[in-house]
């Protein structure tokens, strides 16, 4: 049963992060996803200290905000003529400074321990499990993410052609009465939940790592954005199974497994892909040349 | 008061407060030229892509010393970079995506390594997880002779090369066409950038090191528009940084050197962005607020004078 609980969480987050994932990588912000995830972490110790609990509403707010605060400051550094990456760099690495700090500094309140941040615990996510009448409703973090997951995919689809738009072409969007900026700071919101309630199964860092190599791996296979945002989740829940397997046979970290399989597909992908791989480019190439 | 003076006649103590000191004035030049050439996440990069280098340094000698760590992770570095690289270059896939697609894989594949040498056969292997967040206190005496020696040499290569990578940062068309080996320059300076950061990571750790190649630099931009001066004050900045967040560390049981390391930076970074000359936050409004002041006047005196043209 452990097995099946694990793999569902790994599959809800592997969706949540490939979907929004697909937005980061063509509007060239996989770097601000990464600052999200880092940053998050002083909102989950305030929000761990204030209610005592991992898994409430606070908490994601909470997280929530400070990752808007991520992307706020980013975009105020910049427009105050530093640059893009420059401030990237200063804003997480302040932020998650904060937090590494205040774990250290309320060690003793916070059952918060570096290395869960750092790889998650997706091994104990059947555990921590959620009653309701006595009825045992099964982990809470499969609730969390599912609640996510539909968020994110409510949202998407109300707005598909908007987002689609800002991908390709704010400018234009912004020409055509979209309010870009609204729907940045939209996505950037759903990035920081997907990143909060993915952050105890995978860990700060991975959580990038899905969000990044599943969409990279799509955007060398497809043309189309909607195909594009279902392989994304796709080549994330294959990861999510290999890797599993992989953890297994190994008995290594899972979140890591999870990554470095997906680090392998990607690869395969940039060899092989039909359109956009390496191999099939330079074979055709050697075909026009005869 | 007390016991920070007896921190500072603590000898092993001054080591630490020394080679920290000298790390953040290292990473403060070399951060400089990444700034300029618009790579400062490079940094953070080849932190994380590090860790791989590191576990399977350790898998192989069964040794935790810095020096087989720094070539361990030298490679798995240099390995991240011609990644990176290959990958902008031979697909649609864009720059940054790259960085985070090696940043993320490399991790996760140091992660599984370092569990399997947690749950391996590998006796040795505590405070491993130390080089994830950093623990300058938890540093032998040879490590902080390495890292003192390493630091140095770094600087000194780059004041040696100065005019080199001023000009490969600024226009390395102009290089280029001048016959310096700019590709060679590069390598070395992402080399050296490969150097401060496995450094680096003993200090304050793999996911905070790039502060201390990006912060410094960062700050010093707010003060000058000279080169040569943006280095020194961003090595101070660094050197800054390093000794505050050694001291402040020292003087609680639960405080990382890391963090606070990073944290001072950052305190540098926000004086620098209020308060410096010209580019500062309270020097453009105070700026703003004379050439009010001054249009102000202008369009008083022009009334008085259509006014005195009306009498007239």
């Amino acid at each position: 049963m452990s097995d099946f609980w694990i793999l569902l969480t790994g599959s809800l987050v592997a969706s949540c992060c490939g979907i929004l994932g697909a937005f980061l990588v063509l509007r060239k912000m996989a770097m601000i996803g990464d600052a999200i995830s880092h940053s998050v972490m002083p909102g989950i110790v305030i929000a761990f200290l204030i209610s005592g609990s991992r898994d409430s509403l606070v908490m994601m707010l909470a997280a929530m905000a400070c990752g808007l605060l991520a992307v706020f400051l980013i975009q105020l550094f910049q427009q105050s003529g530093i640059q893009s990456d420059a401030s990237i760099g200063v804003v997480f690495t302040a932020m998650f400074a904060t937090g590494v700090l205040l774990v250290s500094l309320y060690a003793r309140q916070v059952h918060l321990d570096q290395d869960a941040i750092l790889y998650g615990e997706i091994a104990y996510v059947h555990w921590n499990t959620w009653t309701l009448n006595g009825v045992s409703m099964g982990p809470i973090a499969v609730w969390l993410l599912g609640i996510t997951l539909t968020v994110i995919l409510v949202v998407i689809g109300l707005f598909y052609k908007q987002f689609k738009l800002c991908a390709f072409d704010p400018a234009l969007a912004a020409a055509c009465g979209i309010p870009v900026a609204l729907f940045h700071y939209l996505l950037m919101g759903l990035v920081s939940m997907a990143t909060v309630s993915s952050f105890e199964s995978v860990g700060a860092i991975l959580v990038v790592g899905l969000l990044v190599i599943p969409a990279a791996t799509a955007y060398l296979l497809t043309e189309r954005l909607s195909v594009m945002i279902a392989m994304s989740a796709g080549v994330g829940i294959a990861s999510t199974f290999i890797g599993y397997g992989v953890a297994t046979v190994l008995d290594a970290s899972i979140a890591g497994c999870i990554v470095s399989a997906a680090g392998v597909l990607f690869i395969l992908a940039l060899l092989f892909s039909p359109s956009h791989g390496v191999i099939w480019k330079k074979w055709r190439l050697r075909r026009l040349a005869q | 008061m007390e016991t920070l003076w007896r921190l500072i006649q603590d000898p092993n103590m001054q080591w630490i407060f020394l080679s920290c000191t000298l790390l953040g004035l290292s990473s403060g030049v070399i951060g400089c030229f990444s700034y300029l050439r618009k790579q400062s996440l490079m940094g953070d990069t080849l932190a994380h892509a590090a860790l791989p280098g590191i576990c399977i340094a350790f898998m192989l000698t069964g040794t935790k010393s810095l020096l087989f760590f720094l070539l361990g992770a030298g490679a798995a570095g240099l390995v991240a970079t011609f990644g990176i690289g290959w990958i902008t270059r031979n697909s649609r896939i864009k720059h940054d995506a790259a960085m985070g697609i090696v940043l993320s894989s490399f991790f996760g594949f140091g992660i599984v390594l370092l569990t399997i040498i947690q749950h391996g056969e590998y006796g040795n292997q505590s405070g491993l997880d130390k080089f994830l967040f950093g623990q300058a206190a938890a540093m032998v005496g040879s490590d902080v002779l390495t890292m003192s020696i390493v630091s140095l040499s770094l600087i000194a290569v780059c004041t040696l090369f100065f005019k080199q990578f001023k000009l490969v940062s600024f226009d390395p068309g102009f290089a280029r066409g001048l016959g310096y080996p700019v590709a060679l320059i590069e390598q070395l300076l992402m080399f050296l950038m490969v150097v401060a950061v496995v450094v680096g990571i003993q200090a304050v750790g793999v996911v905070l090191v790039a502060a201390l190649i990006i912060t410094p630099a960062v700050s010093a931009r707010y003060w000058t528009d000279k080169l040569g001066f943006m280095v020194v004050i961003s090595g101070v900045f660094g050197a800054l940084s390093g000794g505050i967040g050694t001291i402040i560390s020292s003087l609680g049981s639960n405080l990382p050197t890391g963090p606070l390391t990073v944290l001072a930076a950052t305190a540098l970074f926000l004086i620098s962005i209020l308060f410096g000359p010209r580019r500062g936050l309270l020097a453009k409004r105070m700026l703003r607020l004379k050439v009010a002041r001054s249009i102000d006047e202008e369009q008083g005196h022009k009334e008085r004078q259509l006014e005195g043209g009306a009498t007239l």
